[in-house]
């Protein structure tokens, strides 16, 4: 910290001696650089106040517990019930195909890859970070679609797609964690004659868990807004459906689309029980929703690293 | 002297695992288990050839069947042949991705710098949180927003922009109402790209080596002159590969462009025009629903068009990122 605070000291003095032009332009440097930020600030503020202000007064313990079955016009009735449902449902699938396989894969990396298949795991790992979340959508669907025959729909292709996303983010996150365990906890179980599956499963990973569990939970809040790849192969429907291997599956990112989608409703003038906006009631309802699930999900995780973190020298 | 060493070791081992050893079953275990984390890391390069292999395969009648074929089969397709129904939608995607990026990376550099050199060292961190709680918010939401929210309170801006600089083509008018314009959608997509390419900038902003730091203050440098002379040019391959990341999400992102854009399929550079461009992305997601059999390997084909962009530009930024780890003094 003494080394912050002399160059702290070092700008001060120097700008003492500075010519006044000099001065000027580093005063309006910094005033551009505040500026960013604060201007970083206003889409985060303004979107957050928009679904809260406009979310809230819709998100009851009846708007969660109920579908959309039999909802049609402006009727001040449905909810979000089928969609929680789809996205818990699609989401977990695809947790329980990708965390095996990415951590396996990071275990290969840092435990066991040399050479020249190490290096290309490592960049097309890279690489699939960046594939658009829709092209992983078509590829669940061509997949799918060979195998089923076309216009294949359903939650568990939807959580195929999802995987495409979710690996190369657990890779990632569990490679770094893997990588934080200190060798000589390694050395001294080799020493002691343990084979090194059982190094790697009861020393190294009971060290990163609490790393692996927030890398695992950040992916999870990452997918769990996806939307295009849903909006592909899951489908929409406005029914409860539980079964994700047969049959089209609501999300709670394809029911906000939908409901935009449907827009204004055109009410009669003496219509009792018509609301012309709630279609877009209820997207700004389920969008509150999701983003509560999604910055939960975030806390958690760090709550979860801070709380049980290996404590290291530093 | 070594057998008594040898039995020190053996009485360290576990019950369990030396159970184990004595039936060879450690050593098969041991073996699954490297083939079983191998064959993970395989995975993931048979999925990425999987992915390219069958969006080939389901992409190839739309090359195969005859054009007039096509066009009777698919209401939105013309007997002009791919290439023209696949121009005007690259280009709209490239000129969406590029006022993203020129609107994106300099507020970027900026925040970056704010959080690294210019921010109480207190408070960084946390304003950095608050930087990445942007990537938190799903993208559908952001499109709830531009296209709620953004697009009716933007207009004065688009009014200005073509009343003042309505002589540079890119801001010809008359600006749309509300705007549901490509400009408006380029915004957005700044917003969203603006958390990775902040988190890049950021990172190669503190890795900035200190004697560099320090020797520019030496020299009386003011805080303007440190970055300038220090920080942007150690930083200048960092910032271009946070850039090329934000570019390839850019690229990619459906559905904050599906609400928010009117579409159409021109070349046209008007931005501030609604009912002019389309991304391939929120064209796959507006068209993928209703279409038939002809419709989607069309579609797909569309998708591994941007598939190869993304994959182009994903491949420089780590090109870049490799590079400069190797040849830069920090490590």
């Amino acid at each position: 910290m003494a080394v912050v605070q002399d160059t702290k000291l070092a700008v001060e003095l120097s700008s003492a001696g500075t010519s006044a032009g000099r001065r000027w332009a580093d005063r309006a440097m910094t005033g551009l650089v505040v500026l960013a930020f604060l201007i970083a600030l206003i889409p985060l503020v303004s979107v957050s106040w928009t679904v809260i202000v406009r979310g809230i007064g819709r998100l009851t313990p009846y708007f969660l517990s109920v579908s959309m079955r039999g909802v049609y016009g402006g009727m001040d009735a449905g909810g979000i019930y089928h969609a929680i449902m789809g996205t818990l449902i699609i989401t977990l699938l695809a947790t329980l195909i990708s965390v095996p396989i990415g951590l396996m894969t990071a275990i290969y990396l840092v435990e066991y890859g040399k050479g020249p298949l190490a290096r290309w795991v490592t960049f097309f790992v890279d690489v699939m970070t960046g594939i658009p979340s829709i092209v992983a959508g078509l590829f669940a669907y061509a997949l799918f679609a060979l195998i089923l025959g076309p216009g294949i729909r359903s939650g568990f292709v939807g959580a195929v797609a999802l995987s495409v996303l979710m690996i190369p983010v657990v890779v990632r996150s569990c490679e770094e964690m893997l990588r934080l365990v200190p060798n000589e906890l390694r050395e001294a179980s080799y020493a002691l004659g343990v084979p090194k599956w059982l190094t790697v499963v009861r020393i190294v990973l009971r060290t990163a868990i609490a790393g692996i569990t927030t890398g695992v939970m950040l992916s999870i809040a990452r997918v769990i807004g996806e939307t295009a790849p849903l909006l592909l192969v899951a489908g929409q429907t406005d029914s409860i459906n539980l079964n994700p291997f047969s049959g089209r599956m609501m999300t709670l990112p394809v029911y906000i689309y939908s409901q935009y989608r449907q827009g204004l409703v055109p009410c009669a003038a003496d219509a009792t029980d018509c609301i012309a906006t709630i279609n877009y009631d209820r997207a700004w309802a389920a969008a509150l929703t999701l983003i509560i699930i999604v910055m939960g999900l975030n806390l958690i995780a760090r709550l979860i690293s801070r709380l049980f973190s290996p404590k290291t020298g530093k | 002297m070594s057998a008594h060493r040898a039995d020190t070791v053996e009485v360290a081992i576990p019950d369990s695992v030396q159970s184990d050893l004595r039936h060879g079953r450690a050593s098969m275990v041991n073996r699954f288990f490297q083939w079983a984390a191998t064959f993970s890391g395989t995975l993931i390069l048979l999925t990425l050839a999987a992915v390219t292999a069958f969006l080939v395969l389901e992409a190839m009648p739309a090359f195969t069947t005859p054009t007039d074929e096509l066009a009777h089969d698919v209401s939105w397709y013309t007997e002009a042949g791919f290439f023209a129904y696949v121009g005007p939608l690259v280009f709209g995607t490239l000129l969406a991705a590029l006022i993203a990026l020129i609107v994106g990376t300099p507020l970027a550099i900026g925040i970056g710098l704010f959080i690294s050199h210019y921010a109480p060292r207190r408070l960084a961190q946390g304003l950095g949180y608050l930087v990445d709680l942007l990537a938190a918010i799903p993208s559908v939401v952001y499109g709830l927003w531009g296209a709620m929210v953004l697009a009716p309170a933007i207009v004065p801006v688009q009014d200005f922009l073509s009343t003042y600089l309505g002589w540079i083509p890119l801001f010809a008018g008359p600006p749309s109402t509300p705007a549901r314009t490509a400009f408006t959608a380029g915004l957005v997509l700044a917003v969203m790209i603006l958390p990775i390419v902040t988190a890049v900038c950021r990172e190669v902003f503190l890795q900035t080596p200190r004697l560099h730091e320090e020797a520019a203050l030496a020299l009386g440098a003011t805080k303007l002159e440190l970055i300038s002379t220090a920080v942007l040019p150690f930083a200048r391959g960092g910032i271009v590969s946070g850039a090329m990341l934000g570019l390839g999400r850019a690229l990619g992102e459906t559905m904050a462009v599906l609400l928010i854009l009117s579409p159409g399929a021109t070349y046209s550079l008007f931005i501030l025009q609604a009912g002019k461009h389309q991304t391939i992305a929120a064209n796959i997601a507006a068209q993928f629903p209703e279409a038939n059999t002809s419709g989607v390997s069309l579609l797909i084909a569309t998708g591994l068009v941007l598939f190869l962009i993304t994959l182009v530009v994903n491949m420089i930024a780590r090109w870049i990122v490799a590079r400069r780890a190797e040849f830069s003094g920090a490590n």
